[in-house]
């Protein structure tokens, strides 16, 4: 697949270089192992939420009840283990990945049935889910734990690999296979593109869409499921800051907010770029103003670059 | 007559459903339909109502702005340092309260328009810009504003509050004569078919970098009002805003895909979603389900608009 | 030449290249005031590209434009109109969601993008009754118009801009024969009083009704321009097509009336569009549908696809009865039918895919099949002669003849028992519409039944071994054999009752 090393996603991992470099002539410590894995295990988290988002800005679409999903799962997930009942808690994990993969149905079924654009009803579907967690919670941080399997996942290390980021990966491997070798990535990007033509060939388009929606409810609930082992807790409103992180990680990496073009490939790299850049910001110890201002200059460099190219060579 | 209500039915319904939504909220309100009552109301929903008109501008262009709270945090910010002194001083205060937004607008035209990225994502990035430098200015909550001017332009004039006069005015005095403008016009033909548009004659570059323009001078005016009614900076306030005006554009029956709607039905979603809220607090549901309903609400709304697709009979005409 | 004065529009040396296509190549081309020139060619030939640069759309890659002897550089449609220059175009510039008045009001001359006054509307007007759109309401929205009423908004809208050089670009297509001649009249008027027009359309008699010279293109060239009346319809087919067509269409097969039947449909009818349809194809037939636009032939085309919701009738398929609810169950093996829909860019294509995953999208879904071989399109795109540079490229860098063969293929792929055609030659040019007559009658000849929606007259009497021709969403004739004649298909049509002489044979 030429396609799927395409420059656009190839540049966050030369800016990925850029960064350890220029991070290690400020602070040595950035080229240690310790530093980075523990960025991958960091990054795994905006990673996996990204892996989910892909997948429906390839279908053309857009998902923005990542930050309650990922929370509700959290609450849902440690609630389950805070109950003391071993059945309960092993259930956990299943438990946080079914939840996701239903609002992900929901979304789908007002995307794909009532033709809501996306962008619209995946915000009531968030907002909706915020007042479920509010009630639930009564407001509160709720009460719960993580099991132990959930701290493992997000905190362990295998073969000197933080666990988060072998899951990561295997999970975007997973579905890069899925996307290049199957119908169903065919079908997702030629959606993506065209959705009448699509469906015009014989293409049930709507469980392709409802699929999307599925996998990256899944995704966002794998996050939520990491971020509360990692904190060993679930808190309100620990998504929010998640959201324009992720879009920003799947553009980044080259993938076309309009769909069809792009890969996981790219997002993998915005990722971690992403992830690797606020680290470097707040080592530097600069304030939260100029980081938000670096942070935004920096993503629209590179979105830049990437249609300055492509106007230099059409 | 019957071709403006056909071609407007969405601002018509939005308009009825907000009338309901306001007698409703009258009538259950302890203290009734008072002055103070409808001032309260009138503020919150003029924030919002502000905020969505600035959405309005970049979604009937068919983009997106998601800086519309982070330009009202900048503006907000600005605003703390500069509406307290002298009235010639705060009158220009003002001025810059607004041009800094429409800077900002213009900024993000800029970018779209020249750097041929997708609104969605240029916005994304410059709202953290955005955020970032009103953090510069108010890295807490703090300056003030001038209290009397804020009381003039926050409570009534002979029991109307102000904020539903600058309501009209922004209705009467600016958007009615605006669509009879080229520019006007020009937004619409922009967003409906930006070919057509381009073949007309339409100078599509200067009409998509106008409208965002647009946007963030709206933005700023929204982040103005916001500092008259909370008299204090605060750079924290981006997030909510900008969500929500994009659900009451939405509510409003402004067309995400662009081409279709109007101001007017941007400053109805906004006051519905707002009248709603206020409706729920005396409504005697408990305080934490409000929430859930609130969003129960809003998805209803936008799915009952969806409704329409599974009575069409040939599936094709659902992909447009 | 030297003498005379500066015609209104001069091109020299004309070059437009996109990529390593050359749309136009060293093109010199001029228009004078007061005249009718017609530019004919076959898609692909460059005409639409030269109308875009006139209307400054597009900018060439090299040469220039003068306008009354002097040079121009036209960067926007906004410049081209401030000399004059007016297109009407073939994909309508009227924007759906405004309303009538302000489309016209939108680029009006003088209209910048402050206040509008509304000057010029009564000339607007005044031209829209002209040409028969008295029920066109000022204050209607565009998008709620027909297509006959937006073209003729479309023409007023380019009338008002009072235009020193006006193009129509297949600007009456959609229009009936009363409206056209009216249209024509407004065209000698404006040619009259000093406009020129450049004329283009694929319509015989309409350049011989009016235009005054012609220009021929082939291949991004200008290869003759004369008088009218100076080449016959033969000579002037051959120029287009740089060589001698004898034969446009295959001879039809004898016998295929009596061999099985594969699609039989009962009593279709659909809300008030389709009334009580039944009809039947053969292996081996091919089955015309013909009618005015909107009769209800594309619909009933669409309803057996199982595009429609709440049809009544039965659909059998070689005996089998099948129930048919999306495109997904029509091309399931058992079922067997492929649906090629009438606009390729936005409904038989993906324009930003490859040719190859275009291709194979139709394929994919079938368990039965490998969509990733090759041999399963080798065949028709041999047969079609596809024109690319390499299967890999986006389908929209080519030709709309060559994306048409695209879609055919990608069907072909599944090998249907039946194939449904929504008029797939409309647009397209005499050579490749001769590649797809060939294709369809080996088809035919192979096994498969087709049933071909066509606009054009001579598919249906030269092509199709029996016609229906629909009216009002019903069937209002069925001609085979010596029947099937332009006059009873014209009669038809218009559902005035057929010629009584024409005797059963």
């Amino acid at each position: 697949m030429g396609r799927a090393l395409s420059i656009d996603s190839l540049m966050p991992y030369f800016g990925v270089v850029l960064l350890i470099i220029a991070g290690s002539f400020l602070f040595p410590q950035v080229l240690s192992a310790d530093y980075l894995t523990q960025q991958l295990q960091i990054a795994a988290f905006l990673g996996l939420l990204a892996t989910g988002a892909t997948v429906v800005i390839l279908l053309g679409h857009i998902d923005l009840s990542v930050p309650w999903v990922l929370t509700g799962a959290a609450i849902l997930s440690t609630a389950l283990v805070g109950s003391g009942n071993p059945v309960l808690s092993a259930l956990a994990v299943p438990a946080a990945l079914a939840f996701g993969a239903l609002i992900g149905v929901i979304n789908g079924i007002g995307v794909a049935i009532l033709r809501i654009p996306s962008m619209v009803w995946t915000l009531a579907v968030n907002s909706m889910l915020l007042g479920l967690a509010v009630l639930n919670t009564g407001g509160f941080n709720p009460r719960g734990e993580s099991s132990a399997l959930m701290i493992t996942m997000a905190s362990g290390d295998l073969l000197g690999l933080p666990v988060s980021f072998l899951i990561w990966i295997a999970v975007s491997a997973a579905l890069a296979y899925f996307l290049t070798r199957t119908p169903f990535g065919r079908y997702l990007r030629a959606i993506g593109f065209n959705e009448k033509a699509t469906f015009l060939s014989g293409v049930s388009t709507p469980s392709v869409v409802f699929a999307a929606f599925a996998i990256a409810g899944m995704c966002s609930a794998l996050g939520g499921v990491l971020l509360a082992g990692y904190a060993n807790q679930a808190y309100q409103s620990m998504g929010d800051p998640f959201l324009l992180p992720t879009i920003a990680a799947v553009v980044i990496g080259g993938t076309s907010i309009l769909g069809g073009r792009g890969g996981l490939f790219g997002t993998i790299g915005g990722a971690l770029f992403i992830t690797l850049l606020t680290s470097i910001l707040s080592v530097m110890q600069i304030d939260d103003a100029w980081r938000n201002i670096i942070f935004g200059v920096i993503i629209l460099a590179m979105l830049l670059f990437q249609t300055l190219r492509k106007g230099a060579a059409p | 007559m019957l071709d403006y209500l056909r071609s407007n039915r969405r601002e018509v319904i939005a308009g009825v459903v907000l009338i309901a939504l306001l007698a409703s909220y009258l009538g259950t309100h302890p203290r009734g339909a008072s002055t103070y009552v409808l001032t309260i109301w009138a503020n919150q929903c003029l924030i919002l109502g502000l905020a969505a008109c600035a959405q309005f501008f970049a979604v009937v262009v068919r983009g997106i702005d998601l800086s519309v709270g982070a330009v009202m945090a900048l503006t907000n910010c600005v605003a703390s340092y500069v509406l307290d002194g002298s009235g010639i001083g705060m009158a220009f205060g003002m001025l810059a309260v607004v041009g800094a937004g429409a800077l900002c607008g213009l900024l993000n035209g800029l970018i779209i328009v020249y750097g041929r990225i997708q609104p969605i994502v240029v916005t994304l990035a410059t709202a953290s810009v955005f955020v970032g430098a009103a953090l510069l200015l108010r890295p807490t909550p703090g300056g003030a504003v001038n209290y009397d001017l804020a009381d003039a332009i926050t409570l009534d004039v002979l029991g109307i509050p102000t904020a539903l006069i600058i309501t009209g005015v922004a209705v009467l005095g600016f958007w009615l004569p605006f669509r009879r403008t080229g520019l006007g016009l020009g937004l619409y033909a922009l967003g409906s078919s930006e070919q057509a548009a381009f073949q007309s004659g339409i100078n599509t570059r200067l009409v998509r970098l106008a409208a965002f323009t647009l946007a963030g001078l709206f933005g700023g005016l929204a982040g103005l009002f916001y500092s008259f009614v909370t008299t204090t900076g605060d750079a924290g306030i981006a997030s909510g805003f900008t969500l929500n005006s994009i659900a009451a554009v939405v509510l409003g029956g402004v067309l995400l895909r662009g081409g279709v709607g109007s101001l007017i039905g941007a400053l109805a979603g906004a006051f519905i979603l707002k009248t709603i809220a206020s409706l729920m607090f005396f409504s005697g549901i408990p305080s934490l389900a409000q929430p859930l309903f609130e969003g129960m609400i809003l998805a209803t709304a936008i799915a009952i608009g969806g409704a329409d697709m599974l009575r069409a009979r040939n599936k094709l005409e659902v992909f447009s | 030449m030297a003498d005379s004065p500066s015609p209104l529009l001069e091109m020299q040396d004309i070059s437009m290249h996109f990529g390593a296509t050359k749309a136009l190549d060293g093109v010199d081309f001029t228009c004078n005031a007061g005249e009718v020139h017609a530019v004919l060619g076959e898609n692909g030939a460059g005409k639409s590209t030269l109308m875009k640069l006139i209307a400054g759309v597009l900018q060439p890659t090299y040469g220039q434009l003068r306008v009354e002897g002097r040079d121009v550089f036209l960067g926007s449609p906004k410049a081209a109109l401030d000399h004059g220059l007016v297109c009407m175009f073939q994909e309508l510039s009227l924007v759906p969601d405004l309303t009538v008045r302000e489309n016209l009001l939108l680029g009006a001359p003088g209209a910048g993008l402050g206040w509008l006054r509304g000057q010029g509307l009564d000339k607007a007007r005044a031209v829209l009754t002209r040409i028969g759109g008295t029920d066109i309401r000022l204050g209607a929205r565009v998008e709620d118009l027909t297509l006959p009423q937006r073209q003729q908004v479309e023409i007023a809208k380019a009338i008002m801009k009072k235009p020193r050089l006006l193009i129509l670009d297949e600007a009456t297509s959609a229009l009936s024969a009363s409206v056209v001649e009216s249209v024509f009249d407004l065209v000698r008027e404006e040619r009259d009083s000093g406009t020129a027009v450049l004329f283009i359309s694929h319509r015989f008699h309409e350049i011989e009704a009016l235009a005054d010279r012609v220009s021929v293109f082939r291949n991004g060239q200008r290869v003759a321009t004369f008088m009218k009346g100076d080449h016959d319809y033969g000579a002037i087919i051959n120029m287009m097509v740089g060589q001698k067509i004898e034969e446009l269409f295959p001879e039809k097969q004898p016998g295929a009336h009596q061999s099985d039947i594969v699609l039989d449909v009962r009593n279709f009818s659909w809300e008030d569009q389709v009334k009580d349809v039944s009809l039947t194809v053969r292996r081996g037939q091919i089955v015309g549908l013909g009618g005015l636009d909107g009769q209800g032939q594309g619909t009933f085309l669409m309803g057996l696809v199982g595009l429609l919701r709440k049809t009544q009738g039965t659909t059998a398929i070689a005996g089998e009865p099948s129930e048919i609810t999306s495109p997904k169950s029509a091309k399931h093996r058992d079922i067997g039918l492929a649906y090629i829909p009438e606009d390729r860019k936005t409904e038989g294509l993906i324009l930003d895919q490859s040719i190859q995953e275009n291709l194979e999208l139709a394929a994919l879904g079938r368990a039965d099949l490998d969509a990733g071989d090759p041999t399963l399109y080798a065949g028709s795109l041999e047969q079609l002669a596809l024109k690319h540079g390499g299967l890999e490229l986006p389908v929209s860098s080519l030709s709309g003849g060559n994306q048409q063969k695209v879609v055919l293929a990608k069907w072909l792929a599944l090998g249907p028992r039946c194939l449904l055609l929504a008029d797939p030659t409309r647009g397209i040019d005499v050579k490749t519409k001769t590649q797809i007559y060939t294709i369809l009658r080996q088809l035919a000849d192979q096994g498969t039944a087709i049933l071909l929606l066509s606009t054009d007259y001579e598919e249906l009497i030269q092509l199709c071994d029996e016609t229906h021709i629909f009216f009002e969403g019903r069937i209002a004739a069925s001609l085979s054999g010596d029947d099937l004649t332009p006059q009873n298909i014209i009669a038809a049509t218009l559902n005035v009752s057929a010629i009584p002489q024409a005797a059963h044979a």
